[in-house]
Formats: structure tokens, C-alpha cells, sequence
């Protein structure tokens, strides 16, 4: 009851309920109108910030063998401790758009092919040097150069040229793109003294924290920077702990040993919310657990063999059994609401029929294996294993073959025909079909050759009225529900925890989960 | 004594040869492993350009040979090289990380071996009445468990549910003082001497047993000697070379084989270390890693084989 | 002859797992794969021990779990001793180079971690049952053959023996007839305990992702898709574990007793 009387509360605070609400529904609870109005107040001094103390995070994903480098982040814990020491030119905003950082502010020519970002001015790096556009062209240039091992290079890749003028950083592009501000919020581009060409793993930036210990894979520990800029973080200090094993790392929040954690198992999630000084958030994002066939390999290149399998996959059932319900339904395209210029479609549904249908129009398929593992996604042998069950309904037998976890990536995922894989997703639409839909795409993870696409996708890119551009967007997602190789039976939810020694959540946080990693600077410790 | 000093440089100049041909075996099994270190490191998100460069900058395009003998002299001057994800000097990493790993066996050990020798003991004197049973049916029960289980058990019965011990090792750090550190490790410990102690004890038991049959047993107890002075004096010195072959595969298996202890209590030890280099394909940690492994295997076995040696009455005074 | 009750009871228990598992189409109320139920459900007339964490019947899942858990163990155990406890006898008869060559070899093989060297084998062989017991069975005779040669090295010393070579007999009797007797109490032991290592270590190889394939299960695997639940009061996970851990105790408590005939077998006491 205190846990439901502390969540209305909050929502007084966060002005989404009103006084008189919330004593109604206090009343409810069987709790008298002084107590209910004494513990507001106690609430509203809650959730003012407090300035001090020791957030402690338990983070996932990191592994010794990381690196401070943010070319090379490639997981949760490189990506969140680049945000403690480090900073982008753009980022993405709370509830959608864009946030100015490091550029102060940003213009578009009319044809969308150049792009003037002035750079901020009076910020220094941790090291003492002060923040220049060069720092800013030369962080560029460590990405986009013909060595980089950076991984934002892909979408480096439309840069015809860069320069400075001034206090001001400027792009050219190829071909006209109206996203690129959204390219530019890229966790790799944080911006480093002459771009980190010296030591790119220093952690030198002119982020709100500065690192003073690092231990890869175990342990970060991070000071607050006092000549920060802005006005970003609250603890004096943030210690991040890698705690990879799911159920060790629920332990630690759950025994007090970490105050927040991220991705919580879905399948315990709804247990954990009920422990005592535990809440448990949920936030949509644009990440999807997916089976991908390869188009131009039989028998997936036959559209009947694909769309048997569309139609044979009970989405609703896998929903509930992997996720728990912490996500929502996907359709068979990568995009969901989360997305800019969203257009909802029909959704289509478990239908033995019509796959049996189309699995017999489409002659002899031969024996259909379908490679999975552990770690393509959380839960993926068993999704497998789902999938078969609800394909047998419809007379269609699927092999599974579980691969090992190590070596996935490189040896089953964009190698085989059919195989589990999941996509974090992409700020934008166009960015999202541009790395792994478009026929060149180098991540074409389902052989996916279709003209016609490519060129409403290259149209879309350049096309400044939103209209126009929200129904190319439409069109193009039903050529890929319907012709694909994608099935994409769910997107999954951010499932993160955290116990009420802090305080300061912020719901529906676009990005990444952990309030897209900013949760351990917004956040503060409750007095 | 001639001989039994001819037998123990044997073992040891063996161990040494020994070592080297690990090293070889090591790195060929390394090569075999599918995917590249370059793949690895970038993951999913690796484009061909991006991949080709790394390759090139990481030194993977020279010949393996001439990588194995650049390594292999480097040993011999004490430098493992650098980790090709992370660009760290291996030596001093791996370095910390061997002490951890050492800090928690020998914890484990001295719980561990014994108790196990004193049960199995205990066992003998009991034998077949209640305690030999409960001891037998206790130890098979808690080795028949996977360990992550049991990890699992103890973290939210002992850790959450009554907070007796921090649930995880995270608390752990390699500076702190030995009582902090203890504390830290206090469950991990636990589930390794569960693990550990069945097997041991097990074969403690058996192996005096067996020599319990023998005449010189029946002698002294004829003597009068009492049951336990019987098993402790006679029987357990007669029967100290399978039991130290035993205690010395488990000691192999703290130092090797903790990588799930490891990974559940979040324990900053070598088997967390060489996975994750193992699954990013970084070929010097690994082979360092597996050298440190394979030398810590061949050196107990070496001793155990000395001290079954030495033990062995007609081995050390041969006829 | 008279059964001990322990013994007996283990016997029971043995035969039980062993005849669950060779009839487990039979036995098995529904099907290993299909899924007939929510996440976790209770126990109920129709599940009598619940549904597992994708809603399948656990007790039909832990029926043709024991069978695949059960055969590949004791395939793996039969080849495991055979090779192990061979090999170690003929380097303790035959002593010297050959002694040297076996003993460093294995040591050569125990010396890599069993983590690196099923991540090498089994990633460039394909994972099939007979590969898994081929590969179980090979890396854990390393184990026995040290132990069958530390205890045959004993014995070899003993007067019998050197009797035994001063008749003249050859290496076939000393081994078989010599020190094969006399070696079976340890042997036996430890048998029982590797017996419970494999079913151990095919539920390892599951969680490297290397082991049993799905739908296909094993008992520890069984464990491991469970184990998120165990906490928090959900039982699924325990139910694989018992059996785990009841079969080991019944297969041990044979192996004492086969230990104690064989021990009385010697006619040291009577």
C-alpha cells in the first residue's frame, strides 16, 4: 500500500495527478487525508534534487577486454561511461527532438546539404585545455578517416567534406539528409582534445564527470568534474560495477549493494516490483528481437515460403512467454512508434491457415533450420522453440539448431539464411533502413535487394515536407512487412530497477535504457 | 635415496618440456577458433572497412608462426605482451587478476581439504552407521547441485533473505584489508567447498578403507590401538596417494575451473578474464592465460606425484 | 546373499531412473516440445508438476530430460573408464618410456582448461550426441587414468604382483587378474562420482551453448531455463535438481556396496 501511495504521490510532484486525486485515492488505500497530505510533502521534498553522495550502478555488458576509446563502444557499460566523461556535439532530447551539448546550435541549408554547427564556447576538457572547433573537426576526422576502426563510421559516410570558420564546425554532404543531427547524437562522436588522436582511450573529455578509477570489466568510478558547463549530475560521485549475471545483479539492488540496475529479466521483473524499496520502470524503445531469412537464398527467396513463416510465428504467445508482456507487438517491420513519423499499419496476426497456404503455393520448401542462441537475444532458443510449436499448427516443421554463444556474431548472424538476431534500432527511420535494408547496405542482414525501396528511401532522406515524407515512410514499411526477410514477432521493453535511495526518474526517456544512460547524473540521493 | 632423487628431477625436468608443448598446443588450438579478433571487438556493429583496418593495425595479417616465437621469446623475458582488444600490458593485468583468483583457492583450500579429509575420516571410523551416511548422502547431494545453483540458494537465502553476507563480491577490492576481503568472498567460498568437498572426501574414505583390509591393520588393533588412532596412525599414511592425487585435482580445479563462482558473484578473478578474452578471440591473453592454467595444473600434479612418491614406503626404499 | 536396505533403496531408485527413461515415450503425458500451458503454472491434475518457463509440461520435459541425460552420462562414463582405466594399468605394468609418454600426454590434455578445450573441439565439430560422448568421455579418462595408475602403482609394488612376473605370467594376467581386483574399491568410488560429473558437465556444455540441442533437454538444462524462478518461490527448477541430486545419491549408494563385496572379494578379512 505504501508502495501505491508513494507512486500517486510522485505523480502529484510530477504534476501528472492532481492534489485532489491523489487524496481520493489515498482515501481509497484507507489512509486518513493529514496522513496522506504529510506524506506528500514528505514526497515533494523528495523530489527536490539534492546536491552529494555516492549513486551506485550496476551496469551490463562490459567485459575486460573494453576499452575507453569510444570508437570502439561496442556495449551498455562502454556507452554509459563515455556519457560520465565525455560529450557529442547533439543529443537526443527526453521526449523526442533534439538537445544542444557541445554545439550551441545548428542550420540547415535549404537543400539539407550543409550544415553550420557553432560550437560552445568557454568549455574547458578535463585536462584543462579549452574546447575548440578543431577539437570538434578532428574528432570527425579520427572517425571518418580511411583507418578508423571507429564504429560510427557507416554513418560518417555521406560526408563529402568538413571544415571550420571560426567558432563554427562545418559538414557537406553528399546527397541531401535531413536526420543528420540525429547521426550526429551517435554515442562513438564524443568529442576529445584534437580528437583523440594522441591517446583515444584517455577518458579526456568535457563531460559532467571525470574518471578516477578504471577497471575494465569490473568497476569505473567517476568524480564530478567542477568546471562542468552545465548543469548536469548531482552525485559527487557515480561507481559504475559490471554485474553480468542477471540474477546477481537483482541480488545486489535487492541487498542494497547497487541503487539502480539496468535490463532486468522481463520474467522476474514483475516479482521484483513487488519487493520492498524497489521500482521497477518500464520504457519503450526501438529495440526488436527478429528471425531473419535471407531473400535470395532458397527457400527463402520464394515470397511464399517467407510470408508462411510471418503468418505461422503467434506473436501475441511470444510476447507474454519471453517478454512478459515488457514489450509490445512487432510487425514484421523494424519500425515502431518510438519512431519519428510513425504511421500505424495493419497488424497481422498468428493465422495457421493462411501459412499453410502459402507454405503448400510455394511447392517443395525442403526442410526449413532455423540457427539460434543464447545470446542473440535473451530468451532466443526458447522463442525458437516457440516458433516451432506454433509453425507445427499449421503443418509446417522447422529445425532448430542452437549455435554456441561465442563466435555468434561472427559465424551465424549475416552468414546463415534463418537465423535469431536482435536490432537495438535507430533514432531515425531512414537511419534504421539505411544500415541494414537498403540493397548496399553493408549489415543487409536478410539479403533485402528491392529498387524500388532504395529509391524512396534515397527520396525520403531529401524530402523537407513532413508529410510527404511520413507516407513515403508508411509505403516503404509495408514493402518490407510484405516482401522482407524480416520477422518481427516483438519489441522489447527497457526494464530497469531502481531502490528509493534516489530519487528523480524521468518516464518515457528516449534512447537507451537507464534513461539513455543519463538516469546516474539525473538522478540524486534521497537525504 | 638415489633413486627417488632421479625420479623427482625426471618429473620435474618432464613438467618443464611439458609446459612448452602446452604452449604450442595452446596456440594451435587458439588458431582453430572460428572468428577473428577483429570481428570480435566490433561486434554487430563492425562495417568491412572498419574490420579490414583493425586486422591490419592488430598485427593479424603477419604469419601465426612468426606471432608464436615473437610471444614465446617474450615469455622467457617476462613480458606476455599487450591484449589486443584493450591494449593493456597483459603481465600486470593478468597479474592482479592471478591474485584474486589465488586469494579465493587458497580460502577455499583450506576449508576445503581438511574438512573433506577429516569427514572421510570420520567416515571410516563410523563406517556404515548413521554419521558415514549422512556424511555420504550431505556431500552427494550438495556436488549433484550445478554450482550456479547453489550460488543461486545461498546468494538470496544468506545474502538477501538475512543479509548474513554481501550477495555478491563486488565489495572486494584487492587493497583492502584481509578481514573487508574475507567478507567479500564469504559465499563464493562457500559454494567452492560444497563443490569441492564430496569428491575429496569421497575418496579419502575409499582409499583407507581399502587399506584397512590390510594385515599390519589387524596387527594394531590386535595391539590394542584405538579405532582412530588405528586410521590416523596406520591407514591414513598407507593411503595417502590417491587421496593426494585427489585433493590435488581439486586444488587445479579452484585455481582453473571457478569461472561460474566467478561470474555469479561478479568475482574479479583469471576464468572471468580469460572468457571474455576467449569469446573476443585475443590470442596472446588467451595463450598467457592458458600457459598461467597449464602451469598451475602440471606443478601440482608434479607435487602430487613427489609426495606419492616419498609416501610410498617400497618406492622410497626400494629393494 | 542379503541386500543391504541403503543399498537396496538405491537400487530401487536407479532402476526407477533407468526404466523412466528407456520407456519415457510411453511414461510421458504430453509431449517433450509442445506447449500446453501458461508460464509456470502451478501443479494441477493435468500438470502434475507444472508447466516450465515457456509453458510446456515440466514432468513429460523432465521424463525424456532423464533420457537423454541418463544415456549420454553413462555412455560417457562406460568409454571414460574403459579407456581411462586401461591405459593407467598398462603405464603402471609396463613402467618406464611408456609410462612417461601416457602420463605426460594426459597431463599434456588435463593441463588446458576443460572450458577452452570443449570451446575448440566442439566449435569445429559438429554437436551431435555421439560427438558429445565421444568428446566427454575422451577428456574425462585423463581423469580416471590418473587415478587407475596412481592406485596401480601401488599395487605393482606389492609382492603378489612380483610374484605373479616371477611365474612368468604376462602383462594381460598381471593386469587383469593382479591388479584389476585389487584396484576396483577406489575404481568403483570414484565411478559413481563421474558418473554425476557427466550429468554435470552436459548441463555446462548447455550453458556454453554447446551442449544438448532444443527442444531436446537435459536435466541441468532443465535447471538453468528454470533458475530465474527459483527465488522467488517458484519450484521448477528444484524438481530436475532433486533428481539430479537423488539419482546421484542412489548411484553411489550402489557403488558402496558393490565396493564392499568387492573389498570382501579380496579375502583380506572377513
Amino acid at each position: 500500500m505504501k508502495s501505491q501511495l508513494s507512486y500517486y504521490a510522485g505523480r502529484v510532484t510530477a504534476g501528472l495527478t492532481s492534489r485532489r486525486e491523489f487524496l481520493g485515492r489515498a482515501a481509497a488505500l484507507g489512509v486518513t487525508a493529514a496522513a496522506a497530505n504529510t506524506f506528500l510533502a514528505q514526497t515533494a521534498r523528495a523530489q527536490e534534487p539534492q546536491m552529494g553522495g555516492t549513486i551506485r550502478v550496476g551496469m551490463q555488458g562490459g567485459a575486460t577486454t573494453d576499452s575507453l576509446d569510444p570508437a570502439l563502444a561496442a556495449n551498455a557499460t562502454a556507452t554509459a561511461v563515455s556519457r560520465l566523461w565525455g560529450e557529442p556535439l547533439l543529443e537526443l532530447a527526453p521526449h523526442g527532438g533534439i538537445e544542444y551539448k557541445l554545439a550551441e546550435s545548428y542550420e540547415a541549408s535549404a537543400d539539407a546539404k550543409t550544415w553550420t554547427f557553432k560550437i560552445r564556447s568557454g568549455v574547458e576538457f578535463s585536462n584543462g585545455q579549452p574546447l575548440t572547433a578543431d577539437d570538434v573537426l578532428r574528432t570527425m576526422e579520427r572517425h571518418s578517416g580511411e583507418d578508423t576502426k571507429s564504429g560510427a563510421l557507416g554513418i560518417m559516410r555521406g560526408i563529402s567534406s568538413m571544415r571550420t570558420e571560426g567558432e563554427t564546425f562545418i559538414i557537406e554532404l553528399d546527397a541531401p539528409n535531413a536526420d543528420l543531427p540525429y547521426l550526429l547524437t551517435d554515442y562513438h562522436l564524443m568529442i576529445q582534445p584534437d580528437g583523440g588522436f594522441d591517446d583515444p582511450a584517455a577518458g579526456i573529455g568535457t563531460g559532467p564527470y571525470v574518471m578516477s578509477e578504471v577497471d575494465m570489466g569490473v568497476r569505473f568510478v567517476a568524480e564530478k568534474n567542477p568546471n562542468y558547463w552545465g548543469d548536469l549530475g548531482y552525485a559527487d560521485t557515480l561507481e559504475y560495477i559490471v554485474i553480468n549475471d542477471n540474477t546477481a545483479r537483482v541480488a545486489a539492488l535487492q541487498s542494497g549493494q547497487v541503487d539502480m540496475i539496468l535490463r532486468v529479466p522481463p520474467r522476474t521483473a514483475g516479482l521484483i516490483a513487488r519487493a520492498p524499496g524497489i521500482t521497477v520502470h518500464q520504457t519503450s524503445g526501438p529495440g526488436h528481437y527478429v528471425f531473419i531469412m535471407h531473400c535470395n537464398t532458397a527457400p527463402f527467396d520464394n515470397n511464399d515460403v517467407r510470408l508462411a513463416l510471418k503468418y505461422g510465428i503467434n506473436r501475441e504467445e511470444m510476447l507474454e512467454k519471453i517478454l512478459f508482456g515488457y514489450g509490445s507487438v512487432g510487425n514484421d517491420t523494424p519500425i515502431n512508434a518510438s519512431y519519428p513519423l510513425y504511421t500505424e499499419m495493419e497488424q497481422r496476426s498468428f493465422d495457421p491457415d493462411k501459412a499453410k497456404f502459402h507454405f503448400d503455393k510455394a511447392g517443395d520448401a525442403g526442410q526449413i533450420l532455423l540457427r539460434t542462441s543464447e545470446n542473440s537475444f535473451p530468451g532466443a532458443p526458447d522463442a525458437a522453440a516457440l516458433f516451432q510449436q506454433s509453425l507445427a499448427t499449421a503443418g509446417i516443421s522447422l529445425d532448430v539448431e542452437r549455435e554456441p554463444n561465442d563466435g555468434y556474431w561472427s559465424e551465424v548472424w549475416n552468414v546463415q539464411p534463418f537465423c535469431t538476431s536482435y536490432w537495438g534500432g535507430r533514432p531515425t527511420q531512414d537511419q534504421m533502413y539505411s544500415t541494414a535494408y537498403l540493397s548496399t547496405a553493408d549489415w543487409n542482414d536478410t539479403r533485402f535487394f528491392n529498387e524500388q525501396f532504395d529509391q524512396m528511401l534515397v527520396a525520403a532522406r531529401g524530402e523537407l515536407d513532413e508529410a510527404k515524407r511520413t507516407q513515403m515512410y508508411a509505403d516503404m514499411g509495408k514493402i518490407v512487412s510484405d516482401e522482407g526477410g524480416l520477422i518481427c514477432p516483438m519489441f522489447n521493453d527497457w526494464v530497469d530497477a531502481t531502490s528509493d535511495r534516489v530519487a528523480g526518474w524521468v518516464e518515457d526517456y528516449k534512447g537507451f535504457d537507464l534513461m539513455n544512460y543519463y538516469a546516474p547524473m539525473k538522478m540524486w540521493v534521497v537525504g | 635415496m638415489t633413486p627417488v632423487v632421479k625420479l623427482l628431477a625426471q618429473r620435474i625436468a618432464l613438467g618443464l618440456l611439458l609446459l612448452f608443448l602446452v604452449s604450442i598446443l595452446i596456440f594451435v588450438g587458439t588458431l582453430i577458433l572460428p572468428g577473428d579478433v577483429a570481428q570480435s571487438i566490433l561486434g554487430q556493429s563492425a562495417t568491412p572497412e572498419a574490420l579490414a583496418n583493425l586486422r591490419q593495425d592488430l598485427g593479424l595479417n603477419e604469419p601465426a608462426l612468426t606471432r608464436y616465437f615473437d610471444w614465446l621469446f617474450g615469455v622467457f623475458q617476462g613480458d606476455l605482451g599487450t591484449a589486443l582488444t584493450s591494449g593493456q600490458d597483459i603481465a600486470e593485468s593478468l597479474g592482479a587478476r592471478f591474485r584474486n583468483t589465488l586469494f579465493l583457492a587458497f580460502w577455499a583450500a583450506i576449508i576445503a581439504v581438511p574438512l573433506a579429509v577429516f569427514l572421510g575420516l570420520l567416515a571410516v571410523r563410523y563406517r556404515d552407521r548413521w554419521p558415514d551416511k549422512l556424511i555420504s548422502a550431505v556431500t552427494l547431494a550438495s556436488i549433484s547441485l550445478p554450482e550456479f545453483l547453489i550460488g543461486y540458494l545461498l546468494m538470496f537465502f544468506l545474502g538477501v533473505k538475512l543479509r548474513w553476507f554481501p550477495s555478491t563480491a563486488i565489495g572486494y577490492r584487492p587493497d583492502a584489508d584481509v578481514f573487508t576481503r574475507l567478507e567479500a568472498i564469504a559465499l563464493p567460498v562457500a559454494v567452492l567447498t560444497l563443490v569441492v568437498l564430496a569428491h575429496m572426501m569421497r575418496m579419502t574414505r575409499a582409499a583407507i578403507l581399502n587399506v584397512m583390509q590390510s594385515a599390519y591393520i589387524e596387527t594394531a588393533e590386535l595391539k590394542g590401538l584405538s579405532t582412530f588412532r588405528v586410521i590416523w596412525k596406520h591407514a591414513f599414511p598407507n593411503s595417502i596417494a590417491p587421496i593426494v592425487n585427489v585433493v590435488m585435482l581439486n586444488l587445479a580445479y579452484l585455481v582453473v575451473g571457478v569461472v561460474v563462482v566467478e561470474v555469479v558473484f561478479v568475482y574479479p578473478g583469471m576464468g572471468q578474464y580469460l572468457v571474455d578474452h576467449v569469446s573476443k578471440r585475443d590470442v596472446p591473453v588467451v595463450q598467457a592465460c592458458g600457459l598461467i592454467f597449464a602451469a598451475v595444473y602440471i606443478g601440482l600434479n608434479m607435487l602430487a606425484d613427489v609426495i606419492s612418491i616419498l609416501a610410498n614406503p617400497r618406492l622410497r626404499h626400494p629393494k | 546373499m542379503r541386500i543391504p536396505i541403503a543399498a537396496l533403496i538405491g537400487l530401487i531408485l536407479t532402476a526407477f531412473y533407468f526404466l523412466m527413461a528407456i520407456f519415457a515415450p510411453l511414461l510421458a503425458p504430453y509431449g517433450m516440445a509442445e506447449v500446453v500451458g501458461g508460464v509456470w503454472e502451478p501443479s494441477s491434475d493435468a500438470h502434475l508438476l507444472g508447466t516450465d518457463n515457456i509453458g510446456r509440461d515440466l514432468l513429460s520435459r523432465m521424463i525424456y530430460g532423464g533420457r537423454t541425460t541418463i544415456f549420454i552420462a553413462t555412455a560417457a562414463t562406460i568409454l571414460s573408464f574403459t579407456t581411462g582405466s586401461v591405459l593407467g594399468f598398462i603405464a603402471a605394468v609396463l613402467g618406464g618410456w611408456a609410462d612417461q609418454v601416457l602420463s605426460r600426454f594426459v597431463d599434456l590434455l588435463m593441463s588446458i582448461p576443460t572450458l577452452i578445450f570443449a570451446l575448440v573441439v566442439l566449435s569445429v565439430m559438429p554437436v551431435t550426441v555421439p560427438v558429445l560422448i565421444l568428446v566427454m568421455g575422451l577428456l574425462d579418462s585423463t581423469r580416471v587414468y590418473r587415478l587407475a595408475r596412481a592406485v596401480a602403482v601401488d599395487i605393482e609394488v606389492m609382492d603378489f604382483v612380483e610374484a605373479a612376473r616371477l611365474r612368468g605370467e604376462g602383462y594381460r594376467w598381471i593386469i587383469f587378474r593382479e591388479i584389476l581386483p585389487n584396484a576396483l574399491s577406489p575404481l568403483v568410488a570414484e565411478m559413481g562420482l563421474r558418473f554425476i560429473f557427466m550429468v554435470l558437465f552436459v548441463s555446462t556444455l548447455s550453458f556454453l551453448g554447446l551442449g544438448v540441442q532444443p527442444p531436446q533437454a537435459d536435466w541441468g538444462g532443465i535447471v538453468k531455463e528454470n533458475a530465474d524462478g527459483i527465488v522467488y518461490g517458484i519450484g521448477a527448477a528444484l524438481y530436475p535438481a532433486v533428481a539430479i541430486a537423488t539419482l546421484a545419491i542412489s548411484v553411489n549408494l550402489v557403488a558402496d556396496w558393490v565396493l564392499n563385496r568387492t573389498t570382501s572379494l579380496k579375502g583380506g578379512r572377513g
